[in-house]
């Protein structure tokens, strides 16, 4: 592993090197070793500009940082705390904490919340498990191998509205193509849309259509860093692809594997956009008994269609603080798995 | 020698960068004037061509029937550009915080029948008082209630109405053994939609395999409601949305439909309501004259000449829309004459004409003509009389600030709760209850 980085490195630094002096030993001569001399503006001026060019270099990402979150997010905490609506937005009240209290007491809140998390772990689990037996697969020396990468990545580049309105009609109770196939096998047409545990389902398995390819193709990326001669001291050994697959691969992608995990889990709290289309019309609601209603439905349904928008800015804070905690929670997890290692 | 190349070609790309980020910032200031810059050639009388911007949602038809063409025509000097979005309920959000922050409106905001009060009430500042600009005569008495202040400013002007009628499919009714005849299937559920309700248990006992007598009871609900006194508010702006009786009666019309199997138990325009009509999965469709043109699309050629459209139980109306300018349009004079002009008696007939969306102005019902294709479709039905007629009789309904989101929580909680999950109507009413106690903050 580490030969290869080396190797790798090598090359790019000889490169940089031939046209002129390598950038490391420039910035050795002038940003230290260059004394100050009475004629030296331009030293000056140059040194001002191996300062402050990184900065200007970032800086376009923290101004948009800042104008598009930072302060949206500071102006939302100060709309949780005011009776504001919609209509009226210069005509704010002090509400203190009365929204976050409308909010615990409520039996919408909850149910929402409950939601997010049962849709977060039957989207995500099967996702990630399918994601790397995938991987595996393909990498494995396959005739054709681009072609199946390409295809992985396909539901990905699909937008959401085309994906969950094939969704919507593939799993309509009267005539979709999922109750026509389970009447072969002499099940009972299931209403999708209404039923709690069918609807759920319903949206997950859209998720999952979606970002399995995805993460598939971070995992295969990460196997590939994987060296071989891992393998062929395991295949000496006389461990099987099985057993190569567990006491090698899966502990080598620890790290893939903890990132994805990260990432799939901030998107499943902020899920928002299949089930909203699944819903069809007032998708907002999520079905009739709120049934897969998550917090980001939640949220825009009190924000721009009840239009109570001191409500919907503390949803979102509360939606927040539940990605705080659960990213604790992963950095335990973490940590506890990198001590065990 | 070397170390100055590299600072210029450093300083080069700080400029660069520099270039990019102020770049970016001024992007959002810059798109107001982008119709003067093409003011070259015209007819060198000095003046810049205007560009007037007119939001809207869904399809309203003044592009589809020509009217922006005609206008520009006949005004050389302005450029009409139409700024639709698809969904109300993401329209109307996005009009309000414009509105409030005075900027980035389009000239013209159309305005939906169910939002219609929420402006009156709580943004009437922001819109030009129309009143004094038209002559109000032109317009139906209850529309332009709809859109009046109390203290008389007009702040839109009425587009299309909503008059109901019953679109039914005359192929599935005569196997059914019912009449097909439009006068003698008006009269037979004249007067009340429960009796209605009694033909559709009628055509169960005989219906074709497959299909249904009505698309859904939440739209025999939107139906009834929108020829009741009453809905959610009343003349003062309280809420009685528990205690009205027209809610109460159409409740009780949408249960018995929900209860009884003649639903085909489909969610209005979403994809599978659509298919619906594809498959001709069920017999009728409470239909009010904008819906024509969506059931002709639907349907498809299959259904061509197999629709007919007989009286509704009673008169009622179902959505519509008004014109209405804010404050904040920087072309107010001309704004004003485009949507003068866009409502008129002859414009408003012309879109009838293309899009079958009924005027709200009584004068154009003489010279209302339906597209040849649409009157085909329609197995000649005269489309034209039973919507004036209805129209004619709707009755004043005083709307609220929360009428749409109380409105879903019947038709979308409620009623879906009793018709897909077979609950009771009275655990549908509470459900219901509890979804319109949150929307209004009780």
């Amino acid at each position: 592993m580490t030969s290869s980085k080396q190797a790798l490195a090598h090359p790019a630094a000889s490169a940089d090197a031939a046209p002129g002096t390598p950038p490391g030993a420039a910035r050795g001569a002038h940003g230290r070793g260059t004394p100050a001399g009475p004629d030296s503006w331009r030293s000056r001026l140059y040194r001002w500009d191996m300062k402050a060019s990184p900065y200007a270099f970032v800086s376009p990402f923290f101004i948009l940082f800042g104008a598009f979150t930072l302060v949206p997010l500071l102006y939302t905490a100060w709309y949780s705390l005011h009776n504001v609506q919609l209509s009226a937005l210069d005509h704010q009240t002090w509400a203190g904490l009365d929204n976050y209290k409308n909010l615990w007491s409520s039996d919408f809140f909850w149910n929402a919340l409950k939601n997010t998390l049962t849709i977060g772990v039957i989207s995500t689990v099967p996702q990630l498990l399918a994601a790397i037996g995938l991987a595996h697969l393909l990498n494995y020396k396959l005739r054709g191998s681009t072609v199946w990468r390409v295809v992985m990545l396909t539901p990905y580049a699909t937008s959401v509205a085309a994906a969950t309105l094939v969704f919507t009609l593939l799993y309509s109770w009267d005539g979709g193509m999922v109750n026509w196939i389970l009447h072969f096998f002499g099940v009972n047409p299931i209403n999708w849309r209404e039923s709690d545990w069918g609807s759920q389902f319903a949206v997950s398995s859209i998720v999952i259509w979606r970002w399995t390819g995805y993460n598939a193709l971070i995992y295969l990326a990460a196997m590939q860093a994987i060296p071989t001669d891992l393998y062929e001291s395991a295949a000496i050994d006389g461990a099987n692809r099985w057993q190569q697959f567990r006491h090698v691969t899966i502990p080598q992608l620890r790290p893939t594997i903890l990132f994805t995990v990260v990432v799939s889990t901030i998107g499943a709290t902020q899920l928002f956009g299949e089930p909203l289309l699944f819903g069809g019309v007032s998708g907002s609601k999520g079905g009739s008994e709120h049934q897969y209603q998550t917090l980001g439905l939640y949220m825009y349904d009190q924000g721009w269609i009840i239009g109570n928008l001191g409500k919907a800015s503390a949803i979102a804070w509360s939606m927040f603080l539940v990605l705080l905690i659960i990213a604790a929670v992963n950095l335990l997890l973490t940590r506890r798995l990198r001590k065990s290692q | 020698m070397r170390t100055s190349i590299r600072r210029s070609r450093r300083l080069m790309a700080l400029a660069a960068v520099a270039a990019l980020t102020t770049g970016l910032l001024a992007g959002c200031a810059k798109d107001s004037d982008d119709g003067s810059s093409n003011d070259s050639g015209g007819n060198g009388s000095g003046k810049g061509k205007i560009t007037l911007t007119v939001g809207t949602f869904g399809v309203f038809g003044y592009k589809q029937a020509g009217l922006y063409d005609e206008y520009m025509k006949l005004h050389p000097d302005i450029n009409i550009k139409e700024n639709v979005t698809t969904r109300t309920d993401v329209y109307w959000p996005k009009v309000l915080t414009r509105l409030q922050a005075g900027s980035g409106t389009d000239d013209i905001q159309a305005i939906e029948v169910g939002n219609i009060t929420e402006a009156v009430q709580t943004q009437a500042n922001k819109f030009v008082d129309l009143g004094k600009q038209v002559d109000k005569s032109q317009w139906l008495d209850w529309k332009n209630a709809q859109a009046t202040t109390k203290d008389g400013k007009l702040i839109g002007l009425g587009t299309d109405i909503g008059p109901m009628a019953i679109c039914y499919r005359k192929d599935l009714l005569q196997k059914a053994g019912l009449p097909t005849d439009r006068t003698k299937l008006a009269e037979m559920w004249k007067g009340d939609w429960a009796k209605y309700v009694d033909v559709g248990k009628q055509y169960m006992k005989k219906a074709p395999k497959g299909t249904k007598f009505v698309d859904s009871a939440a739209s025999v609900y939107n139906a009834a409601l929108g020829g009741g006194d009453e809905r959610y508010y009343d003349k003062d702006g309280n809420v009685v949305w528990d205690k009205s009786d027209g809610v109460k009666k159409a409740w009780n019309a949408a249960m018995d439909v929900a209860t009884s199997d003649m639903s085909a138990k489909l969610k209005q325009f979403d994809p599978t309501w659509d298919q619906g009509y594809a498959n001709g999965t069920f017999a009728t469709v409470a239909c009010p004259a904008w819906m024509l043109g969506y059931i002709e699309q639907k349907s498809g050629d299959s259904g061509k000449g197999k629709w007919d459209v007989a009286a509704a139980p009673t008169a009622a109306n179902w959505g519509g829309s008004f014109l209405g300018v804010p404050l904040a349009s920087k072309h107010q004079k001309e704004a004003i004459a485009l949507a003068k002009w866009l409502t008129a008696p002859e414009q408003q007939a012309k879109v009838f004409a293309k899009q079958a969306s009924f005027p709200s102005t009584p004068s154009a019902y003489a010279s209302l003509k339906p597209a040849a294709d649409t009157t085909a479709y329609f197995s000649n039905a005269p489309i034209t009389q039973i919507f004036a007629d209805s129209a004619k009789t709707i009755p004043v309904q005083y709307f609220g600030i929360k009428d749409q989101p109380i409105n879903s929580a019947i038709t979308d909680v409620g009623i879906l709760q009793v018709e897909q999950k077979g609950k009771s109507p009275s655990q549908g009413w509470d459900a219901a209850s509890k979804e319109i106690k949150d929307v209004l903050g009780q």
